[in-house]
Order: C-alpha cells, then sequence, then structure tokens
C-alpha cells in the first residue's frame, strides 16, 4: 500500500502544482475583494499580520460590497443577469427539446430537409450574424430590448441536435405507441414520457444555456443602451471606466458575477460533463 | 392487441414549429441579409449604397485586416500547439489508474471555463499589470531574471492572450481527452507494458491511434472557437486594440467596422471571409479525418 502511494508521489506532486497555478487566480480576486484600498497594494494576498497563520484577519473588510451596492447599482445588474440567464436558458431548453423530439421520433415529410438544415447551421460562426442581426432588430423594434437579446438566443442548432441525438437512443417508439393506445395526448406524452427520460440532458444544457446567457458580453453590449437594463458582463467592464484604479472594488463586483455560475454548476456538475462528453465519445 | 393509432398529422411539426419559426427569423433571414449587407457600403442602419464587390476587393488590399488575420492565426497556433498539449497532459496526469481524489482535480481544473471571458479580461487585466500584477511578481519570485517589468499588455500582447487562454480552456479541452483515455482499451495497454514497451512507445502506438478521433474534433473546435476571438482581448485591452491594434483580431475589427465607424456592409463582409475560412478549415479536417479511416 506505502509503496503504491510512494509511486504516484510525484504525479500528486504534479496535479497538485498545476490545480494550485489553477486556482491562483481565483484566490488572488477573493482576497482583493475584501481588501481596503490601502492595504492592496501592500501584500499579493491577505495583508500581513500577527493573526492566526501570519494574517491581519481584522483588516479584512466589506467595504469593496458596501460602497459597490450603494454607489453603483450592482444589485439591479444582477437581477438583470439573473432574469436574462433564466429566461433564455428555460425557454431555449424547452424549444430545443421540442425540435429535437420532433425529428428523432416522428416520419413525416420534410423530416430529412430539418434535420440537413440543422447539421449545416452549425457550421454558421456566429460572428457572422452579429452585423446583419444588428440590421433586423434595429427593423423589428427590438433595438435596447429584453426581447431582442433573449429571442434570437432560444434555437440554437446545436441544441436541437443534441436533443434529437439523446431521444434517439433513450427514448423508446413501443413507449409512445403504448400511450398513444392508452389515449394519451401528443403534448401530454412530450411532457410526462418523454422529457423525464432525458433529464441528464436537459439538466445539461439548462447550465450550458445559462451559462452562456450570463457571461454574454457582446449580445448585451450591441443590443442595450439603457444603463439601467445592463446585465453583470457589461456592468462590470463599464465599473472600470468610472473606478479606474479602484481594483479592490472591480474585484469584488467580478467575484459577485462569478459566484453565482460556479454555485450552480457545482449543484450540476456530474450531468453537465456527462452531456459535454457524451456527443464527442459515442459519435 | 390492436395496433396504435398513428400520430396526428400536427404533432411532428408543433414540436419543430418554435426551433423553425425562430431559426428562419434570426438565423437564415440575417444570414441572407448579411450577403445583401456586404454588397452594400451603410453609413448606420439607415444610409446605405451599393458597392457591389468593393467591400471584398478593399478588404483585400487592407493593411489593417491582414493584420487581424495574421493576429488571429497567431492565437489560433498558440492555442493548437501549447494549450492543446497542455489540456492533454493534464488528462494524462488524471488518468492513471489508482488516483485519488480524480473528480475533485477535475472540477479545479474545468473551473476557469465556467468564467466569462468578460470577467476573465478584467482579472486579468489586474493580474497582468506591470508593477502590482500578480504574474510578474510571481515569475520574478521565481526566478530573479524576471523583469518585473515585463509589459505584458503593451508590448507582449498575444503572448498574454496565449497565457489567459491556456488557464481558461486547457482544463475544458481536458474534459474530451480525459473522456476519450478511459476509451483506450486497458487490456491492450497492459499486454503492451508485459512485452516490454516503454511509457512513450505505449503512447504512440496504442493510446495515439486510440484518441485520435477525438483530438481531430477538438481541434477543429479549437481552430473554429480561437478564429473567433474578440471579447476576451478587447476587454484585457481595456476595450481597444490595445497599442497600435497589437491585440486586434478578425472579430474585433469586424466588431469596430459595424459599431464604431457604423459600416455594417463591410463588417459583413468581413463576417464572409471569415466564415468561408472557418468553412474551409471544416472541410480539409474532415477530408483529413475520412482519409486516414480508409
Amino acid at each position: 500500500m506505502h509503496r503504491r502511494i510512494l509511486a504516484l508521489l510525484p504525479l500528486y506532486a504534479a496535479l497538485v502544482f498545476f490545480a494550485a497555478l489553477t486556482l491562483v487566480p481565483f484566490a488572488w480576486m477573493l482576497a482583493a475583494a475584501f481588501k481596503s484600498r490601502e492595504d492592496f497594494f501592500a501584500s499579493f494576498f491577505l495583508p500581513h499580520g500577527d493573526g492566526l497563520l501570519g494574517i491581519a484577519w481584522g483588516r479584512l473588510t466589506l467595504a469593496n460590497f458596501q460602497r459597490l451596492f450603494a454607489e453603483f447599482p450592482i444589485s439591479r445588474a444582477m437581477l438583470n443577469s439573473l432574469f436574462l440567464a433564466s429566461v433564455t436558458s428555460t425557454l431555449a431548453t424547452l424549444a430545443c427539446a421540442m425540435g429535437g423530439y420532433g425529428l428523432a421520433k416522428f416520419a413525416f415529410r420534410g423530416r430529412s430537409a430539418i434535420t440537413a438544415l440543422v447539421l449545416g447551421a452549425l457550421i454558421i460562426p456566429t460572428s457572422l450574424l452579429i452585423a446583419p442581426s444588428y440590421q433586423l432588430l434595429w427593423q423589428l423594434g427590438l433595438l435596447d430590448s429584453y426581447a431582442g437579446l433573449i429571442l434570437p438566443a432560444l434555437a440554437p442548432a446545436f441544441g436541437v441536435f443534441l436533443f434529437r441525438q439523446a431521444m434517439l437512443n433513450t427514448v423508446p417508439r413501443e413507449l409512445l405507441e403504448a400511450a398513444r393506445i392508452d389515449g394519451a395526448g401528443e403534448l401530454r406524452i412530450f411532457f410526462t414520457i418523454v422529457l423525464p427520460l432525458v433529464r441528464p440532458m436537459i439538466g445539461a444544457f439548462l447550465l450550458i444555456m445559462f451559462l452562456g446567457a450570463w457571461n454574454n458580453f457582446i449580445g448585451p453590449q450591441t443590443v442595450l443602451q439603457e444603463p439601467g437594463a445592463f446585465p453583470l458582463s457589461v456592468a462590470i467592464n463599464n465599473l472600470r471606466g468610472i473606478y479606474a484604479t479602484d481594483y479592490g472594488l472591480i474585484m469584488a463586483g467580478t467575484l459577485l458575477s462569478i459566484a453565482p455560475v460556479m454555485c450552480l454548476f457545482l449543484l450540476l456538475q456530474r450531468e453537465f460533463i456527462a452531456g459535454l462528453t457524451s456527443g464527442a465519445v459515442k459519435g | 392487441m390492436k395496433p396504435a393509432p398513428p400520430h396526428p398529422r400536427w404533432a411532428p411539426w408543433f414540436f419543430v414549429a418554435p426551433f423553425l419559426v425562430l431559426f428562419g427569423v434570426f438565423t437564415l433571414w440575417p444570414l441572407a441579409q448579411s450577403l445583401v449587407l456586404a454588397l452594400q457600403q451603410t453609413f448606420g442602419p439607415k444610409l446605405t449604397v451599393f458597392v457591389g464587390l468593393g467591400n471584398f476587393e478593399f478588404l483585400l488590399r487592407d493593411p489593417l485586416f491582414w493584420h487581424a488575420v495574421r493576429n488571429t492565426a497567431l492565437y489560433t497556433l498558440g492555442a493548437v500547439a501549447i494549450q492543446l498539449p497542455g489540456a492533454l497532459g493534464l488528462a494524462l496526469l488524471l488518468n492513471r489508474p489508482g488516483l485519488r481524489g480524480r473528480a475533485c482535480f477535475r472540477l479545479i481544473f474545468f473551473a476557469p471555463s465556467l468564467v466569462g471571458l468578460v470577467f476573465v479580461g478584467v482579472m486579468f487585466t489586474l493580474l497582468f499589470q506591470k508593477h502590482t500584477g500578480l504574474i510578474n511578481a510571481g515569475l520574478h519570485t521565481l526566478w530573479r531574471g524576471w523583469d518585473p517589468e515585463f509589459a505584458w499588455l503593451d508590448q507582449h500582447v498575444m503572448p498574454s492572450l496565449i497565457v489567459a487562454s491556456v488557464w481558461l480552456y486547457a482544463g475544458f479541452n481536458m474534459i474530451y481527452f480525459l473522456a476519450a483515455l478511459q476509451n483506450v482499451n486497458r487490456e491492450l495497454l497492459d499486454a503492451a507494458s508485459i512485452d516490454g514497451a516503454g511509457p512513450w512507445a505505449r503512447f504512440r502506438h496504442i493510446v495515439l491511434p486510440e484518441i485520435r478521433p477525438v483530438a481531430g474534433f477538438v481541434v477543429l473546435l479549437s481552430v473554429i472557437g480561437s478564429f473567433q476571438l474578440f471579447e476576451l482581448p478587447w476587454v484585457l485591452l481595456n476595450n481597444s486594440a490595445g497599442p497600435d491594434d497589437r491585440g486586434l483580431t478578425i472579430v474585433m475589427y469586424l466588431y469596430q467596422t459595424g459599431f464604431l465607424t457604423g459600416d455594417l456592409g463591410y463588417a459583413s463582409a468581413i463576417g464572409w471571409v471569415l466564415g468561408l475560412l472557418l468553412a474551409g478549415v471544416a472541410l480539409v479536417q474532415t477530408r483529413l479525418a475520412r482519409a486516414e479511416e480508409n
């Protein structure tokens, strides 16, 4: 037993080294958010002193957060991000699951054409659509509105593709036929039989879409103009223009933007990683 | 048992309708519009002049565009030559049998890719600072010869981007490599060990051929993603292309011409050139993959 652990020691050393390297920026940000302006440059992480572990714990402060909430509409931005990300991810998951189900489990004229469309759309680079989408939103009168941000994000082709693949394998045709014999309606079949069968996929896709909407910067930056409507991504970027060198404050804002998605990920991570790799490895 | 009643004719159309409508309006229509736009010069969304292929002719002789292409290609090269081998290395470390805490390490390495590019940009702007940044200070502590005044974001924009992208994406791509490695036939590896094959020979002749399809997929994703680089340098360089446009990328140039200069037509032309470039890359990759199978 000891021999085996000893043999793996260099491996653990390498892993711990790289893990530390990965975590250092997070630790630095966390420390910076709780340091006063005077302490910011005095030490790289926590302020030195004679407390536990040689750190002046008493000098840590919530002042950055207090100022952020008092002087800057950060709570508004958090609510905006939460709203945009939850609405986008819920509706997109519904639209993609419906589309995937339609393509995977029904034989109808036009199915192969739509499937080809979905596959072809996978290679359209999003940046190609930036300029014409802006013009379209202007024509539809959707500029500077949440609808202009949410509607274009609701039907990503890769989502329809992922759900189609998942349903091909996990939804047995016999089950659908049995339900139809029992007289169940099509909507009821979809919501009570099909969706529960692809639950892991739903979890993974919800999270992917939530992350995408929460972290989206170029979308709200081009579509929204009213500062009160800005989500965190745009608000934090603007924070730098206002508090140029107030690094502690900026890091406090960044921490508030990152922490919620980290927590969400910890809750859903098992399903997420399974969903992420299922297409790549099986395919 | 009586035969199952067929599904109503409207059912499949009902389920694909939301996708079809939204996709038609917000992807297909703009895609068609972008072709029209690319043939026009526009001044804001209202004023347009038809210029035919003028945008493309101008683009081919536009030194700033070629500068952006060069920067983007350099970054892509960094992603493929530095970040992906790093990701594979991490996956190989995590794939050792008997390792404890694999899930925990995997979680740590994956964590950076959850952070939005804007937030990464804001964070790394401060980490890359000359005197006060943690990166210079850390390197100087490890190796006294490191210049604590090293001007990451002024003089060495591309290395800065590559450092940030390794932190950001290596753990993400590691997940794909790890999944592929776990499918490698363990008995084959054990048999090779018994026959006296060293770690390198086993990697070269057993592991590498088995993970090649996934590796090809990851390379393709990375190249496509890298070519669309925009938000990270834009935020890292304080909402600009950096001194002397050192951080200018293709999509950043598209954004600048479309939204700062207000010429959506020229921006669409840039978008089409980028789209064709990426389609070419995807085509070459699928051809290579197919040639290998035969």
